[in-house]
């Protein structure tokens, strides 16, 4: 099979990348998705709040999954589901495991939209017992939302930022009875709304500063043993269910099988500021190379590389652009997208994306080049909610200089 | 119960030992019952491991561990061949990272050399970084063994007890032994499911051995003294950073940490040792936890930077003795076998041998049949070999091999089916993953639990909330 763009992920990247393409005159589009249904992640987050920035309307994640996939289907891009990419036969051609059998599809540019996931408990070492019971928040919205399981008893609920509170609207939609969020951060991460809400509606608290130390029982969950981090006092409590939720790492086992440089801190491909990768011709956008923003986010990234595609496909052969990469120090933990193009087209969105790893209400960000400060700007630092850098600042970059340092003062 | 209807042995113990005992007996013309007090078979020392086939080349020479372990790596490596069990001849380097540790090279080799393995190579430093490039800095000097192998430790025992199944083998399962007696010149054995009766009684019962064995009166000289290995499973991504089996030299102090491709593409790190008294903690702890990844970060130092998939624990049993505790009692028509410490993976098919072989000696009248099945083909799960998303011509003829319903191991639906509806089917989402390594992968069961679940509980089993651990 021969497209002219494979675009591997059929979440609110793919689909609205694959959308913008048709928009732009791409040819033949291919979307590809593992899963039964088009949608990606917000088919099982039932919850509402999606669409409100790219849509301008208030939909739920499964009418916002659906909107997204009948608009990729009406713009005339072919979506397959229930299709695996499973591994690479050249570099913008894979292989497709689907009912109808293996097939080899080449395309001319490739767009890696894979999205996301939560690092369950294995992946955190969190030491015990392994009963049963322990999963994360996408295992239990599909759980509940796909599959109609209820699950009675009490649950505990591991983090506190935005994901966290909407696993507890998935357990009390289930019937369970949330004793708390529990973070080792001194406070939530999440909307203070979220959390007076999760207060007053389920008595639900968030326990702060407290580690998750064992998980204990043999056949089924008996409980966790966890440590205050103010005082060491350790306490047994029972629970039924427990629920890891946030610590997104990006889905990127296709691109590191691409060979495409993998950035330290984001885990996902090295993307420069047209979203292409390292291997020319394959792009990469979405949660895949921000861990994780919402919904429209994530679409935006998939049409502003859409753009970036469409160009490259009207310039002929894909070639290596110039770049200058961009890193960031700790606290700050990453920067998306992680290079300038030069001569460079802005970020998605105008902005760059980052993530903190501390609190700080009034935070002053440097960037700099060989010691030459470009740009200083303020920012909010809360960890695991995303910080925002304006572009301004591109034009003032040399292109024959070092990498970009975005640090804080 | 007539007489003609007791079974002429009762096993007890339905890991990769009683199995493989119930799966050589059954070429006989016997009637046999296998008997586990879990609701699987395999799900004690057998599932929990460093998923090895060893050669044998560092057992105690002259030990009936070192006879049975060469024998029955021979024989399981053929039978693995035709039952379509996963192996892979990696290979394994024994790596010296101190001047003592390289001084105790030569013996080792000694001692291969007396346990009948002739094969084993000293490697160079120079030659050692070559094979292995993300070996950390410091290795001195290694061994090479290259007939150390890699295995699936669930399709093993599966294999062995699907064969005995189709020869005729009842299997109990579920069923605890609460006591043995003799009445009527036969085995009465009490289990929470019931009593059953058989002439003979094979004591296969791993971490409960020497319980057993006090029940038909003791005598066998050993206490089951648990030791606890703690180990990490990396994400297949790890894969490319090592190529053979990577060994420490046991030195006094401690027998070290390994490092080891699995059969399903990812990496494993351990075992830790660990004496614990009680016979069913399979919890891993902080401190084991933290001690591997240092040990692991020493040995490959990329390794600590990539995800980690799974971690477990296992209990050996080992006893206060340095050899199997085999013994077959013709006046009480019982074979004991325990002590099988951490090689019965690998002995399996050896210890099965010389214990049908004691106790004809013994007495038990073997008489082979007419018609001995054949080895089962078994599903294949490795990730060398070609699985069924990537067999198009499997796919034309299933649709359902193509429909792939975990991501992480790449499991499909028929795969699932077929599991579901096979001759030792799985009693629950556990047993799925041990069939199929649905569930097994980097997520967890992000993705794939809810689908897969659904299909388990379809099939009337408990698909349980929430699966993976």
């Amino acid at each position: 099979v021969n497209v002219d763009v494979l675009i591997a992920g059929a979440g609110p990247a793919g689909l609205a990348a694959a959308i913008e393409l048709r928009r732009l005159g791409a040819g033949r589009v291919l979307v590809v998705d593992r899963e039964a249904e088009a949608g990606g992640v917000p088919r099982h987050s039932a919850h509402t709040g999606y669409g409100l920035r790219d849509l301008h309307r208030v939909m739920t994640g499964p009418g916002y999954a659906r909107y997204y996939a009948q608009a990729a289907a009406r713009a005339g891009a072919q979506v397959r589901t229930q299709a695996t990419v499973t591994g690479w036969s050249g570099p913008r051609s894979v292989t497709l495991t689907s009912a109808e059998g293996i097939e080899t599809v080449a395309a001319a540019a490739v767009l890696l939209a894979t999205g996301c996931r939560e690092r369950p408990r294995a992946a955190r070492l969190v030491p015990g017992d392994r009963p049963p019971g322990v999963m994360t928040t996408g295992e239990l919205q599909q759980r509940v939302y796909l599959h109609g399981q209820r699950l009675p008893g009490r649950a505990l609920v591991v983090g506190a930022e935005h994901v966290s509170f909407s696993a507890v609207v998935t357990l009390a939609h289930a019937g369970a009875d949330v004793i708390a969020l529990v973070t080792d951060q001194p406070r939530q991460q999440s909307y203070a709304a979220f959390a007076l809400a999760a207060a007053a509606r389920w008595r639900t608290p968030v326990w702060t500063s407290t580690a998750l130390r064992r998980v204990s029982g043999r056949d089924r969950l008996d409980g966790v043993e966890l440590a205050d981090l103010r005082n060491g006092a350790v306490r047994f409590v029972g629970c039924d269910a427990l629920v890891f939720t946030g610590d997104w790492i990006p889905d990127h086992e296709l691109a590191r099988l691409a060979g495409v440089a993998i950035d330290p801190g984001t885990r996902g491909p090295a993307v420069d500021t047209a979203l292409e990768t390292s291997v020319p011709g394959v792009f990469a956008a979405g949660n895949l190379v921000h861990a994780a923003e919402t919904a429209d986010v994530a679409a935006a990234g998939g049409r502003h590389a859409a753009r970036h595609i469409a160009a490259a496909l009207r310039a002929g052969p894909p070639r290596a652009a110039q770049r200058i990469p961009v890193t960031v120090a700790a606290p700050l933990s990453w920067i998306s997208p992680n290079a300038l193009r030069i001569p460079g087209p802005p970020p998605p969105r105008g902005r760059f994306l980052l993530r903190s790893e501390v609190f700080e209400r009034t935070a002053r960000l440097e960037v700099r080049q060989d010691g030459r400060v470009l740009a200083t700007a303020r920012a909010r630092l809360i960890p695991g909610r995303p910080v925002h850098l304006g572009a301004g600042w591109m034009a003032r970059a040399e292109p024959s200089a070092g990498p970009v340092r975005v640090t804080l003062r | 119960v007539t007489p003609a209807e007791i079974p002429d042995v009762a096993i007890i113990g339905a890991g990769v030992v009683g199995t493989a005992i119930a799966r050589t007996l059954a070429r006989y013309d016997l009637g046999i019952v296998l008997v586990d007090a879990a609701n699987d078979i395999g799900t004690g020392t057998t599932k929990a491991n460093t998923a090895i086939l060893h050669t044998g080349f560092d057992a105690v020479p002259g030990s009936l561990e070192s006879r049975l372990l060469r024998r029955g790596s021979a024989l399981l490596a053929g039978y693995a061949a035709q039952a379509g069990i996963p192996v892979e001849r990696t290979g394994a380097l024994l790596i010296a990272w101190t001047p003592e540790q390289r001084q105790a090279l030569p013996g080792v080799a000694d001692k291969a050399r007396q346990n009948g393995y002739a094969s084993i190579r000293a490697v160079s430093a120079d030659e050692l970084y070559q094979r292995e490039p993300h070996l950390g800095p410091g290795a001195l000097a290694a061994l090479e063994i290259p007939d150390e192998s890699i295995i699936c430790p669930w399709t093993t025992p599966l294999a062995y007890a699907t064969e005995a199944v189709r020869a005729g083998v009842r299997l109990r399962l579920d069923s605890a032994v609460t006591g043995v007696r003799t009445e009527d010149g036969a085995h009465r054995i009490d289990t929470t499911r019931g009593p059953l009766r058989s002439r003979w009684l094979v004591n296969a019962a791993g971490l409960g051995g020497d319980r057993i064995d006090a029940m038909l009166g003791g005598g066998g000289g050993f206490t089951i003294r648990p030791r606890r290995g703690e180990l990490i499973v990396f994400d297949k991504l790890a894969r490319p950073l090592l190529g053979s089996i990577l060994l420490p030299v046991p030195t006094a102090q401690t027998k070290g940490v390994l490092v080891a491709p699995t059969v399903y593409g990812n990496v494993l790190l351990g075992p830790t040792a660990e004496d614990v008294e009680d016979r069913s903690d399979t919890a891993t702890t902080a401190a084991g936890l933290a001690a591997l990844l240092k040990a692991g970060a020493r040995i490959i130092p990329d390794l600590v930077g990539e995800q980690v998939t799974a971690t477990y624990a296992g209990l050996r049993a080992a006893t206060e003795h340095r050899d199997y505790q085999i013994r077959v009692d013709p006046g009480l028509r019982y074979a004991c076998v325990a002590g099988i410490r951490s090689t019965g993976l690998s002995a399996s098919l050896g210890i099965a041998e010389y214990v049908v072989d004691q106790m004809a000696g013994a007495g038990l009248p073997l008489k082979q049949r007419d018609s001995a099945p054949d080895p089962p083909v078994m599903p294949y799960i490795g990730q060398a070999g070609l699985r069924p998303y990537q067999d198009a011509r499997r796919i034309a003829a299933d649709p359902d091999y193509g429909r792939i319903v975990c991501h992480c191991e790449r499991v499909t639906r028929g795969e699932i089916r077929d599991a579901l509806s096979s001759a030792v089917p799985p009693a629950d989402a556990h047993g799925l993953r041990r069939r199929t390594r649905a569930m097994n992968g980097r997520c967890q069961g992000f993705y794939c639990a809810a689908a897969v679940s659904a299909m388990v509980a379809e099939a009337g089993m408990p698909g349980g909330r929430g699966g993976p651990a």
